[in-house]
């Protein structure tokens, strides 16, 4: 059962949407106690990430969640948390993936926020199994993950390549919506139900 | 690359689709969370819903219909129409709306986009803008282009964007139904002033229309009602067209 990290950052209706479509069971995680409870963990939120980090840290949640061995997938400002650091409010994050949530350069001649549905090129991680590279999902965001070749398993491009998907052992992170993203995307939901532990 | 987008848009009046639809398949063509479905089937990136309601019950019915859509609906959707307030846009918000659009609260208090901004993030906020010439100057009209204020269209929409707009919706009042095409002119010195998303409205008649907006402007989607509620042109069809012609599209 899935697990998702209830700390005030954006709604989830969309989410728990998703997941109920799918016939995957979730619940909520309010308390490091509540972590035991699932086998899979989802941090999803939206909207600033330094106020985001705010919210979480007032879970006490940081540490448990770094200390997690089961899978854990951040969705959008989720997934940043997860890096090191975001130049959105010039905040220090969990660091879980030692790279940077960088703005996108509007000297490059792209627009900001970075909306719509952009296509990826991914490395045959099994969060994208029976995806083909190509596929499109649907993005809405200003800040991006550098991309390090290290961590990606996933790649976008929107002036200059980014990560649309990380992982460092059972930490995941996907940068586009996969509740918003049509079929893909919730093929994405229903292969990280399946990982293993 | 990111594509260019298609999106039709639906009146809703009392938690129902208005204007007559005629899709063959559906079995209850004032269900706007069937007639969302039927679109998302057919390849369509968003949905945009106007609430053209005007009793004082709107709000709790539109909510609920925000609720159905968002369960069954895998792809992103906007909600216009009577939204005043930062509490408005939160129900909304929590009922899974992807943005909502403002149009007329945004002219009467252009704080509220910042509010807006602020309070839920850019990505959020879409300010619709309905413009129609009048003497050689486009002007920002309210209620449905009868309305017109003092406002030049150009100059409020980089005040928009400067107060935390995410994306500009603008309907030429002028093409709105004729058919005859986009306002490509005004659309593309838009998309050059400004650094966000723009979505493109009034006017779509045909496929080549739509072939003609995203090739002369910089526009990023283009939203169209009656020609997709009357299955005059299928999104299918269309996407296969505007990929013909090198315009990235999601198929």
């Amino acid at each position: 059962m899935i697990g998702i990290v209830n700390y005030g950052a954006g709604n989830i209706f969309s989410l728990t949407s998703a997941l109920e479509r799918q016939g995957l069971k979730y619940g909520m995680v309010n308390t490091e106690a509540d972590l035991d409870k699932y086998t899979h963990i989802i941090i999803p939120g939206v909207g600033h990430a330094a106020a985001a980090m705010k919210k979480l840290e007032q879970t006490g949640l940081v540490a448990p969640i770094k200390a997690l061995k089961k899978p854990v997938l951040g969705i959008c400002v989720g997934m940043q948390l997860l890096t090191d650091h975001s130049e959105e409010g010039d905040a220090k994050l969990t660091g879980i993936f030692p790279l940077n949530t960088r703005l996108f350069d509007k000297k490059l001649g792209i627009k900001i926020p970075h909306m719509g549905w952009n296509n990826i090129e991914h490395k045959n991680n099994p969060l994208f199994d029976g995806v083909a590279n190509g596929t499109q999902f649907y993005f809405v965001h200003s800040y991006f993950i550098e991309y390090n070749p290290i961590f990606d398993i996933a790649t976008a491009n929107y002036g200059e390549p980014f990560s649309a998907a990380i992982q460092r052992d059972n930490f995941y992170g996907v940068q586009f919506h996969p509740e918003k993203s049509g079929n893909a995307g919730e093929q994405i939901l229903k292969n990280f139900s399946n990982l293993k532990q | 690359m990111l594509s260019k987008r298609i999106i039709p848009c639906l009146d809703v009046k009392d938690g129902r689709t208005v204007k007559g639809v005629n899709f063959v398949d559906l079995k209850d063509a004032g269900d706007p969370v069937e007639l969302a479905w039927q679109y998302a089937q057919q390849g369509a990136d968003e949905l945009v819903f106007l609430d053209i309601t005007a009793t004082h019950e709107r709000r709790k019915t539109m909510i609920e219909m925000v609720k159905s859509v968002a369960r069954q609906l895998n792809i992103p959707f906007t909600i216009g129409g009577g939204i005043t307030t930062i509490q408005d846009a939160e129900a909304l918000l929590n009922a899974g709306a992807d943005k909502i659009s403002i149009n007329s609260a945004a002219v009467k208090n252009p704080a509220l986009i910042e509010e807006l901004a602020a309070a839920f993030g850019v990505q959020f906020v879409v300010v619709a803008v309905d413009t129609k010439l009048v003497e050689g100057k486009n002007r920002v009209h309210l209620n449905g282009g009868r309305l017109i204020t003092e406002l030049e269209t150009e100059n409020w929409i980089k005040k928009a964007e400067n107060m935390g707009a995410g994306e500009i919706l603008l309907t030429s009042m002028d093409h709105d139904g004729t058919k005859q095409g986009f306002d490509c002119k005004l659309l593309n010195r838009i998309t050059q002033m400004i650094n966000i998303p723009v979505i493109a409205s009034g006017g779509a008649g045909t496929i080549d229309h739509f072939i003609e907006v995203f090739e002369k402007t910089g526009v990023d989607a283009a939203l169209a009602a009656s020609v997709f509620h009357f299955a005059e042109i299928p999104i299918p069809d269309l996407k296969q067209k505007l990929k013909y012609h090198n315009i990235p599209v999601r198929l």
